[in-house]
């Protein structure tokens, strides 16, 4: 039986004129009620077009369904419309079009320790999060002691929040929502945050829930999160779904690989508009053997290989930072590197005009595979001019040969890396 | 509970009120929840705590007693005139506090309705909760100032829940078209406090409402305050002050106006709360 059925779902925003959201004020309401009376008066009846406000469809035509126990990944780029649509299931805001059918209790956990209180304690935060949750005040009491063994604060529940550390906070949030009792659960990338053994714990907890036969929809930017925990694979692009697939992993490499940017390409050359700034606008971004030409894939791992940034900077900021991050083909980030890394005194000297940044990618590192190389940008502790993972322009590079000259090493090995590493033997008892 | 779980959600552009009210008895643990902690959030936080909930009615008192008692001569009936002044407090400043507070109330809780789904309508209810708290505080008061002076109510005392009740239509009336009007236009914030101040002074706080000449009496009760003023003093100054009863049905009338459209505006734009908030 489905429980979840949306059909043709949409969600409009209206933006200013200025491009911001639209923002009420009385002062504007006043004064635009005395203009349309002025006009009236005036008898000058044409409006000005330039204060009409644009559209924005955060969502357009989206229709899937969902099986009752089917756990769900929701992928896609900041801004293509998971957030919404969450918001939408989860009846924080309505859609503009279309109809969606849920059967079943939905439960929604889209902030960790929404409403959690500083001045509260732990105890007082279970209860006051478990009734915003939905919960009622018999149920946390049944609960409470399961949630507290979960969260593992039990030594702090009478200290008010406040003094937690963040880690506590977000055990003890996420405790109180793994223990509602809903047919269905919709989690909004809870867990980008809390450390690695939590983030198991929590992971566990989802599949748990999946396994009781309740529904779980999951939106998440951790590719290796969905692959593990999802059955099925939502893709979103610009408001509309992209893809959908019970072959979860084909719908993760095609977000990361080819789905927006067509075949994967060693190259970015900016079409002019994109990431206009003063500090570092990008012309071009490749691999390259070095001296600017294309390097043809796949590389050897024994190779040359550079990566090559061009650029243009019309303002000098010494906080600029350029570089590149670089993702596996699950789009786990392997590392990043900006050309700030050494001492101060040994940074490449940029100021005004075009610049050419090179950097060699390590040989004998990376295992064979495909990778997705992106240019990152900032200032030093302000903004992002390119954010890895949100906005940052990305090409691919494949490895394939070369990891070793040992005949006992001729293919792939697994894991991330395939350093060559040195190896040492004195007799025993010497050492 | 078991049989809610079966029944099917269904998300419109428009529409679904019956589902509003079963939602809003489902979230009535959220309520006692939310109040509870504005509450304790309240006496937790501020170094004064509940200091504060009294020292503002008390420093009211003895200003409006010296100003328009001594200053001013103003009549006080036979009660005396702090006593006068403190009985009409109790019902204001249960307004000016929950009219504040449940006024801002949705912009306050914005991390909670951009998250989170439940009926919108806890959270005004909620904050006007906190002005019952501050008002149960200043009765305590009142007992003290009635026992220093000697004047003990009567059997009119008992009707005190009636006008009481009539308090918080009134709150909740005008503090529903307040939060959502704020969440709208985001500089009736500052618009908010200033009328809260103008009623101060065009209700009879600092006076007693007799003074005012017959024939504009009943214009005068058009500011429903005016009539749960009238009755706070009738039922706890032993009578000494008569009930003009026009005035008392009108404000039961226009409270009833301001409560329902309060109702109607918020419900129309609730849904676009998190849109704009």
């Amino acid at each position: 039986m489905s429980a979840i059925i949306v059909e043709g779902l949409g969600k409009r925003y209206l933006l200013s004129h200025r491009g911001r959201m639209v923002e009420g004020y009385l002062r504007d309401a006043i004064t635009s009620a005395a203009r349309s009376l002025g006009r009236a008066l005036s008898l000058r009846g044409k409006g000005s077009g330039d204060e009409r406000d644009e559209e924005f469809w955060a969502l357009s035509d989206v229709s899937f369904r969902i099986e009752e126990g089917e756990r769900v990944g929701i992928i896609g780029r900041n801004g293509a419309g998971k957030s919404t649509l969450l918001k939408i299931l989860s009846r924080i805001t309505r859609p503009t079009t279309g109809e969606v059918r849920i059967r079943g209790r939905a439960a929604s956990l889209l902030e960790v320790g929404t409403g959690f209180h500083g001045e509260l304690t732990g105890r007082e935060n279970i209860f006051l999060n478990g009734a915003i949750l939905g919960m009622t005040k018999a149920e946390i009491h049944r609960k409470f002691d399961a949630i507290v063994d979960f969260s593992g604060v039990e030594r702090f529940l009478d200290t008010p929040v406040k003094r937690y550390s963040s880690g506590m906070y977000v055990r003890l949030a996420f405790a109180v929502a793994a223990h509602l009792e809903s047919d269905i659960l919709l989690v909004d990338e809870v867990l980008a945050v809390g450390d690695a053994e939590f983030q198991k714990k929590c992971l566990g907890k989802m599949e748990d829930i999946g396994k009781e036969g309740r529904t779980v929809l999951f939106v998440s930017h951790n590719m290796n999160a969905i692959e593990q925990l999802c059955t099925k694979c939502l893709l979103l692009d610009k408001g509309r779904l992209a893809l959908q697939s019970n072959d979860v992993r084909s719908v993760i490499t095609d977000y990361l690989y080819g789905f927006e940017s067509g075949p994967a390409v060693s190259e970015w050359s900016s079409s002019g508009e994109e990431f206009r700034n003063p500090w570092f606008r990008p012309v071009r971004f490749a691999i390259t053997d070095g001296r600017g030409r294309k390097r043809p894939m796949p590389v050897a791992n024994n190779e040359e290989a550079w990566i090559w940034v061009e650029g243009e900077i019309t303002e000098a900021d010494p906080a600029l930072k350029v570089g590149y991050a670089i993702f596996s083909d699950d789009g786990l980030l392997l590392y990043w590197t900006f050309h700030t890394d050494l001492p101060e005194s040994k940074w490449p000297a940029l100021g005004k005009g075009t610049w050419i940044l090179r950097s060699r990618i390590p040989p004998k590192l990376l295992n064979e595979g495909s990778y997705r190389v992106e240019l990152i940008g900032m200032l030093h502790r302000r903004i992002w001019l390119f954010e890895p993972a949100v906005n940052a322009p990305g090409i691919y590079m494949t490895i394939w040969g070369g990891l070793s000259n040992s005949p006992y090493w001729m293919e792939r090995r697994p894991g991330l890396f395939a350093p060559v590493m040195e190896w040492t033997a004195s007799p025993a008892g010497s050492a | 509970m078991a049989k809610e779980q079966e029944r099917e959600i269904i998300i419109r552009p428009e529409g679904g009120l019956n589902r509003y009210w079963r939602d809003f008895w489902q979230y009535r643990d959220l309520l006692s929840f939310l109040t509870w902690r504005d509450v304790l959030a309240r006496y937790k936080q501020t170094v004064l705590g509940v200091a504060w909930s009294l020292i503002r009615p008390i420093v009211t008192m003895v200003v409006f007693t010296l100003v328009f008692g001594k200053l001013a001569g103003l009549p006080s009936g036979d009660a005396p005139y702090p006593v006068l002044v403190y009985a009409a407090l109790l019902p204001w400043q249960f307004f000016s506090v929950s009219v504040s507070e449940s006024g801002n109330s949705l912009v306050n809780n914005a991390n909670l309705i951009t998250k989170v789904y439940f009926p919108r309508l806890i959270i005004p209810i909620g904050a006007l909760a906190v002005g019952l708290v501050d008002f149960l505080v200043s009765v305590v008061v009142y007992a003290g100032l009635m026992a220093y002076y000697g004047f003990l109510p009567d059997w009119r005392i008992a009707t005190v829940p009636l006008f009481l009740l009539l308090a918080i239509g009134v709150s909740l009336g005008f503090g529903l078209w307040f939060a959502a009007l704020m969440v709208k236009y985001r500089d009736f914030r500052h618009v908010l406090p200033f009328l809260v101040q103008v009623g101060l002074f065009l209700s009879p706080v600092g006076f007693n409402s007799a003074i005012v000449p017959e024939k504009w009496r009943i214009l005068y009760s058009l500011n429903p305050m005016v009539g749960v003023i009238d009755g706070f003093r009738w039922a706890l100054l032993r009578g000494t002050t008569p009930l003009y009863l026009p005035g008392v049905f009108l404000s039961v009338g226009l409270t009833s106006i301001v409560l329902w459209g309060g109702i109607r505006y918020f419900r129309r734009t609730e849904q676009a709360f998190a849109d704009v908030i």
